[in-house]
């Protein structure tokens, strides 16, 4: 007979990572650039405190579909988006909502880091101040301050906080970018491959914070590395020219997928 | 299935699962000729049996060595990580198949002085090649990708068990009758013992050989009830 430890219990009840809330929701999602359909009928869940990780072979509209949940794909002229996609239960592509505010709710972070042209400290200062999150000075260095915490980076960077951001390392750069998108405290962060232009320690660095920031935030990050998606995400969504094909808990789908493409992809064969 | 985009990983899988069919083929020799060289009291046989399992350790390590490899270059999924890890198991289980016949052509100096009663070692000899099908069944059905042939396979062991159960009191009756059959059959009693726990590592390997075919765990069996053990309380 196992012994249960009380966390363990706790898990057993809350249930497998499944049952978890959807933060956010896409319900048929097409996307289409001019007239080519890049996404069909998708259809996801994102749990909320959760990792999900979206894998699939380049094209597949993964991007994409990370762009629709803060509807980034607005700024590209020639995309359009039908269906309906919720956070928290209300749609997103609703007229009323204001786009800037629902970015400043599910943050990005993109695959090549890219701070702006300006210290440190403004890199993260920037966010809050036009949020108006801050109304005093000593506010701003207090959120400055944690969000680089958060992201692990305060250490490394407290002595020189007005030295330009771009004179970073590569992972620090990244990480740093991490605390931008932290500091507007957004609620779903998007990252799209934010480790392919990293060496294995900054990107083990990154990995451990994603999984430290999952606690408080709901994470969707797309990923080219099926480590990296079977290290940092409780569930992995597949998709395959334009269309999921498969989701579920990320256990499960590294070691026996039930879809034929993911098998193919997964392990390295031809599909 | 498919192949793979890099071929040389297929090459490298390819090459676990033939050490693995030539483990399989060394195990139910091994098994085969430690039985015949006990009830024929062969020592020349019993001894080819011993050096049999130098051959087998070193292919359990040349496995687990390229296994090793594969999964440090390569980071199997699914499937592949599936394959990978159950041929290290599956080779353990062999390996230790290999010391169990190894032990029962231990014996054969031993027994060799008694006579063995005939009718037990024509039950022996029954309990050995049910074993020995067994073991060949399971890697063969395996490389041939025949899940749900080992289902019935683990049922077999269930066969294995009643007939050791069997060979147990059939000892003990001779024992009891002729005291000087007491070191024969007592030899004979290991062998069979050790015969059963081929069987039972068979069944490990059919179970394993399950979960990287399918990706799930067979049913799990009702406990099994060993009546020699009773018997010998009673
Ligand atoms: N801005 C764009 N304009 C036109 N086509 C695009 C644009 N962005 C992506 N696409 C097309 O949409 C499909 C999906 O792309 P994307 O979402 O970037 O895939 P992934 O991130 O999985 O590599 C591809 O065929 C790509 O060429
Ligand atoms: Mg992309």
């Amino acid at each position: 007979m196992n012994m249960l430890t009380d966390a363990a219990v706790e898990t057993a009840l809350e249930g497998a990572p499944e049952s978890k809330a959807a933060k956010m929701r896409g319900e048929k999602v097409n996307v289409f650039y001019g007239g080519k359909q890049a996404l069909f009928d998708v259809s996801l869940d994102v749990g909320e405190n959760q990792v999900t990780a979206l894998i699939g072979p380049s094209g597949c509209g993964k991007s994409t579909f990370l762009r629709c949940l803060n509807r980034m794909n607005d700024t590209i002229d020639i995309a359009r988006v039908t269906g309906k996609i919720t956070l928290d239960d209300e749609d997103i592509y609703n007229p009323r909502i204001d786009v800037v505010e629902l970015r400043a709710r599910v943050g990005m972070v993109f695959q090549k880091p890219n701070p702006f042209p300006k210290s440190i400290y403004e890199n993260v200062a920037y966010g809050p101040r036009i949020h108006g999150l801050a109304s005093a000075k000593g506010d701003l260095d207090g959120i400055v301050e944690t969000s680089l915490q958060k992201a692990g980076l305060f250490n490394e960077v407290k002595d020189r906080l007005h030295e330009p951001g771009t004179g970073l390392s590569g992972g620090q750069q990244q990480r740093l970018c991490i605390a931008r998108a932290i500091a507007v405290s957004p609620e779903v962060i998007l990252m799209d491959e934010p480790c392919s232009a990293l060496d294995p320690i900054a990107t083990a660095r990154v990995e451990e914070l994603i999984d430290e920031l999952r606690e408080n935030y709901t994470i969707v990050i797309v990923t080219h590395s099926m480590q990296q998606a079977a290290r940092v995400s409780q569930r992995t969504a597949m998709f395959h020219l334009g269309n999921l094909v498969e989701e579920g808990p990320t256990d499960k789908m590294f070691t026996n997928p039930e879809d034929k493409r993911t098998q193919d992809y997964i392990t390295g064969r031809f599909g | 299935m498919a192949e793979h985009i890099v071929a040389s990983f297929d090459q490298e899988l390819e090459h676990i699962d033939r050490l693995l069919r030539d483990m399989g083929e060394l195990a139910g020799s091994m098994t085969q000729a430690a039985t015949r060289a006990l009830l024929t009291s062969d020592n020349a046989l019993a001894q080819r049996v011993v050096s049999d399992d130098t051959i087998m350790d070193a292919k359990q390590t040349e496995l687990d060595e390229r296994a090793i490899t594969l999964i440090a270059k390569r980071q199997p999924m699914a499937q592949d990580l599936r394959a990978v890890v159950g041929a290290i198991r599956m080779a353990s289980d062999l390996e230790r198949i290999g010391d169990l016949a190894k032990n029962i052509a231990k014996r054969v100096g031993a027994v060799g002085q008694s006579a063995t009663p005939r009718k037990l070692s024509h039950s022996i000899d029954t309990m050995a090649s049910m074993v020995l099908a067994q073991v060949n069944a399971v890697v063969d059905r395996y490389v041939a990708r025949k899940a749900s042939d080992l289902v019935s396979l683990r049922d077999e062991d269930e066969k294995i068990d009643i007939h050791y159960t069997s060979v147990f009191r059939e000892l003990l009756t001779y024992m009891m009758e002729d005291p000087r059959n007491i070191t024969a059959c007592t030899h004979l009693l290991f062998c069979a013992k050790n015969l059963e726990r081929v069987g039972d590592h068979v069944t490990n390997i059919a179970e394993n050989a399950y979960y990287i075919l399918t990706g799930e765990q067979l049913p799990v069996q009702r406990p099994k009830l060993d009546e020699t053990q009773m018997t010998v309380k009673s």
